[in-house]
């Protein structure tokens, strides 16, 4: 049958004719046992589909066929639907490479992030699942996003990156220079000045992935910004740089030189791979410790200079207003803080018994040095357990051992750092600031625990 | 993925073909898969990334030479420097006045922010004008007017990301018109319709809480151990 008399001119557009024949193809080399790589669709783009789903939805051809398709249930986001073998010892498991050579989590596992109702789908945030994270590293796929314009698309072969200003030489580098230059790799965790906002004057979102699901941490590679800045030379009355994004937002912040010649990194890798579209592929400024709106995604243009820029977001938005109508300007480290993720809130403790508290823990000026937890309320603490790796402006899981008896409690974390630093009580924090100043709440965390078992989101 | 998935996956990439197709350099929409290797089949190992400068040069890592990178041009600085500092630097040449402002506004600004200026909290357009003075009432109203310390800002930012369904597309002209016609509703300037903003007026304006800022004192809670 020619091509022409199976999908006739006259009911199919090229398009859809093409498709067609692709998947007339694509499945008669799965049939026969043929590898694809005669079909004109990319190779890799089938990664997921089985012998098993191709029969199952039949030839689907536009999405008219899809209605007489047996319903094929939706593996979730990350997750391909694979069968599901009654005896796993009785029969052999799916062959090796079947997800085109890039794995994916079990179909079993559904954690996602979670989007604040935002009136904006451009400018909005979604945040990490922090009451079922295991250690101190946070998937990428999970890491929390704050877009100020949604989330560019680039190609790194048409990306550049360009240092001018007070500079003795302005340089330009695409992303394979950045690549060829010596390289860093550092933990840290970013957390969006705007975390725990919502909690300001009352308890509001339920869960801890509501109340503190602005923070994640990464392994992230790249260059020191400083190999830049002394490639270029400073000059001598340079005090900041401006860092700004290829996002339709352009997004621009400036950054004390004192700053981008310490520990500030030009990241490409996260977590050992290239870093993911939403968190500023292919290039983002990466400032340890500091506020996270600061680390520019996108990253396409520094330029060094005598005096702040007084971008927008760094006037309008991300300064903190304080009850004598004074904004506290350029708060950029953000200071320690802790949350117990286990139990946390919306959750439902099945029975007394034993269980494990565990939280994170991190500090923008330095390591955790102690984690205590009290379960009434803060009238007595118990030194947790830091679980290692202990290391500088990162996540630092802690955990503690813990009986509940079936009494009505109320559990909270507490976090010093290195400086001495001890986490504040919100009380403390609105007695100084008020209740309009929206960014760097740090304070304790309150979880009531009801006799049922419940666990709330409480101000003590 | 489901089937519904492939067949939207096959749709786009299948019409994506013969549009390629026609140009003569291909768009790059993704990356291949690595190459297999004869005789072994494994797949090829990353290319190693090449130093865009012309030359090797003279190398000394200790002294931070490594022949990588370009020296930029002003061209290329110039294609994309679009800041605007407080003080004027960065301000590019044009000027705008009220009413050629009034008329940006209600075409491209107002659909979002209001024909009023005070934003619709619906579309999370916020309010521009009025609030003077409510900065340490309880409910502070934080607008362009009242909490804006300069207007280099209002300028910068309306340039490289307004308006929301076509960024960075106001000319200097319309962005200095504009900012004459928001900053003269507010009555931080005057709003006589042939009131001109240019780069030499816009630095000298005095916005109402210029002196509103002060640097981070924290740590502000006494709680040290």
């Amino acid at each position: 049958m020619s091509k022409d008399e199976r999908f006739p001119p006259l009911r199919y557009g090229p398009a859809e004719r093409h498709m067609a024949e692709s998947l007339v193809e694509l499945e008669r080399q799965m049939l026969s046992g043929e590898q694809a790589e005669d079909c004109d669709c990319k190779e890799g783009m089938f990664n997921s589909v089985t012998r098993r789903n191709l029969l199952a939805g039949g030839l689907a051809v536009g999405g008219s066929a899809l209605a007489g398709g047996r319903a094929v249930a939706e593996a979730p986001p990350g997750a391909h639907e694979y069968y599901v073998q009654p005896d796993p010892t009785k029969e052999q498991g799916r062959t090796i490479l079947n997800d085109g050579g890039y794995g994916s989590r079990s179909q079993f596992e559904s954690e996602v992030r979670w989007r604040y109702p935002t009136a904006s789908l451009d400018s909005s945030w979604s945040m990490t699942p922090l009451a079922s994270g295991h250690g101190i590293i946070t998937p990428s796929g999970l890491h929390f996003e704050r877009h100020h314009a949604g989330i560019p698309n680039i190609d790194p072969l048409q990306h550049e990156l360009i240092l001018h200003g007070m500079v003795d030489e302005p340089l330009r580098f695409t992303m394979d220079d950045l690549k060829r230059l010596p390289a860093v790799s550092r933990i840290h965790f970013i957390e969006c000045s705007g975390n725990t906002l919502t909690e300001w004057a009352d308890p509001t979102l339920k869960t801890v992935q509501g109340t503190h699901g602005l923070t994640s941490t990464s392994e992230w590679t790249g260059v020191r910004l400083s190999t830049l800045l002394e490639m270029a030379g400073v000059q001598d009355n340079a005090a900041w740089i401006l860092a700004e994004g290829a996002d339709a937002a352009v997004m621009t912040r400036s950054v004390p030189i004192d700053k981008a010649m310490d520990d500030a990194i030009l990241a490409y890798a996260q977590n050992g791979e290239a870093i993911r579209p939403e968190q500023g592929y292919p290039l983002r400024l990466l400032l340890p410790g500091f506020e996270g709106n600061t680390h520019i995604k996108w990253l396409r243009r520094l330029e060094v200079s005598d005096k702040p820029f007084m971008t927008r977001e760094e006037t309008s938005k991300y300064t903190d207003l304080m009850p004598d109508g004074s904004a506290r300007q350029f708060s950029m480290e953000m200071e320690a803080k802790s949350v117990i993720t286990f139990p946390s809130g919306a959750m439902k403790l099945p029975r007394p018994g034993f269980y494990e508290i565990t939280g994170l823990a991190w500090s923008g000026q330095g390591k955790i040095t102690k984690v205590e937890v009290s379960a009434d309320g803060g009238n007595t603490w118990h030194e947790a357990a830091l679980d290692g790796p202990i290391l500088p402006k990162c996540h630092t899981r802690f955990r503690l051992p813990w009986a509940w008896t079936g009494d009505e409690v109320v559990l909270q974390s507490r976090a010093v750092d290195e400086t001495g630093y001890v986490q504040p009580t919100l009380a403390d924090l609105v007695a100084v600031r008020g209740l309009n100043s929206v960014y760097h709440l740090n304070a304790i965390q309150n979880w009531h625990i009801a006799p049922n078992g419940e666990v709330t989101n409480v101000h003590s | 993925m489901s089937i519904r998935d492939l067949t939207l996956a096959c749709a786009v990439a299948i019409a994506a073909g013969p549009l390629a197709a026609q140009n003569n350099e291909p768009e790059r929409t993704s990356a291949a898969l690595p190459e297999t290797l004869e005789g072994t089949g494994e797949r090829a190992p990353m290319t190693p990334p090449r130093s865009s400068a012309n030359e090797v040069g003279v190398i000394d890592p200790t002294a931070n030479q490594f022949g990588i990178g370009q020296i930029a041009t002003e061209e290329e600085i110039a294609a994309i420097d679009i800041d605007a500092m407080p003080d004027g630097r960065g301000l590019p040449a044009g000027s705008g006045t009220y009413a050629e402002g009034k008329q940006v506004y209600s075409e491209t600004c107002a659909a979002c922010h209001g024909s009023d200026l005070r934003g619709i909290s619906a579309l999370g357009a916020p309010r521009l004008i009025g609030g003077r003075g409510t900065l340490a009432d309880d409910n502070p109203i934080k607008t362009v007017e009242s909490y804006w310390p300069y207007a280099s800002t209002l300028f910068d930012y309306v340039h490289r990301s307004m308006p929301m369904d076509s960024p960075g597309s106001l000319t200097a002209e319309e962005v200095y018109a504009v900012s004459a016609y928001i900053l003269g509703r507010s009555g931080i300037i005057d709003d006589d319709p042939d009131a001109a903003l240019d780069g030499d007026s816009l630095p000298d304006i005095e916005m109402p809480n210029v002196d509103g800022f002060v640097p981070d004192p924290r740590p502000d809670v006494n709680t040290t151990e």
